[in-house]
């Protein structure tokens, strides 16, 4: 199941940068288990980046990004103490979400 | 919101591959709130079918798209890779890895107050190109750059 979350973001010079980890096998499919038979592909498949509640980026991912998947991304416009709403949704339907102060 | 869900629908290929995604049960209901996954750009197993599903198939070369990445990735586990467009109105960035089994990694679609920017790690299964196609004005631009990968090797 979905595991931590973590997120942060600073703001300099009016551009946020916004870093999220995200606990995820991002299983491919084509990895065989210890029992010799394919491990099913088990992946993130969107990612939503929030302002205050406001999506300002959306991100489809595929089985190519790495285990526990780490973003960085660039908001404009958010001030110190202004609301990042990151959360993700995979391939199975399991879903997360965290949420962090601007800094 | 309506405004950047109005773009990303657009770019997902219209309501008319939604509704078959839907019909098919192969998207949940729920889901539909969110971006949708582009199942056809992301299941293709060539470049080339991949751009062709993103609608990207005539982009042409942009110097103004950085990718930053080292040129050789001792672990193509974790490839960390740096893309940003410094093209005007850029509304969306993807990342295609062209020698993997499934060359689409990922695509991003900015709103107004997002920059053309993302930073990720990639799989990256051999040596490949990695192809940046961004969207702007309604059309598409590209940039690429080759990574090395030399999985269990000593890193030569």
């Amino acid at each position: 199941m979905a595991g931590a979350m973590k997120a942060r973001a600073t703001v300099k010079d009016g551009v946020t940068e916004v870093r999220v980890i995200m606990n995820h096998p991002m299983e491919t499919g084509q990895r065989k288990g210890s029992d010799g038979k394919l491990v099913p592909p088990h992946f993130i498949q969107n990612v939503t980046v929030k302002l205050n509640g406001r999506t300002v980026i959306e991100g489809q991912t595929s089985q190519a990004v790495s285990r526990n998947p780490v973003f960085s991304f660039r908001v404009k416009g958010a001030k110190s103490g202004d609301k990042i709403q990151i959360s993700w949704l995979d391939n199975k339907g399991e879903t997360n979400s965290t949420e962090t102060a601007v800094a | 919101m309506n405004e950047l869900r109005r773009r990303l629908l657009k770019g997902a290929g219209a309501a008319a591959s939604l509704g078959a995604a839907l019909a098919a049960g192969l998207v949940a209901p729920a889901r539909a709130l969110a971006a949708v996954w582009n199942k056809d750009a992301f299941g293709a197993k060539s470049a080339k079918d991949a751009l062709a599903s993103l609608g990207a198939s005539n982009a042409v070369p942009s110097k103004d798209i950085s990718i930053d990445a080292s040129e050789i990735a001792e672990n193509g586990a974790v490839v960390p890779i740096e893309v940003m467009s410094n093209i005007p109105g850029t509304k969306s960035i993807a990342v295609l890895i062209e020698r993997n089994p499934f060359p689409l990694a990922s695509r991003f679609d900015f709103g107004d107050d997002a920059l053309p920017f993302v930073k990720l790690n990639v799989k990256i299964g051999e040596s490949s190109f990695v192809r940046v196609v961004a969207e702007a004005g309604g059309k598409h631009y590209f940039a690429t750059r080759e990574i090395k990968v030399t999985i269990g090797g000593c890193g030569g």
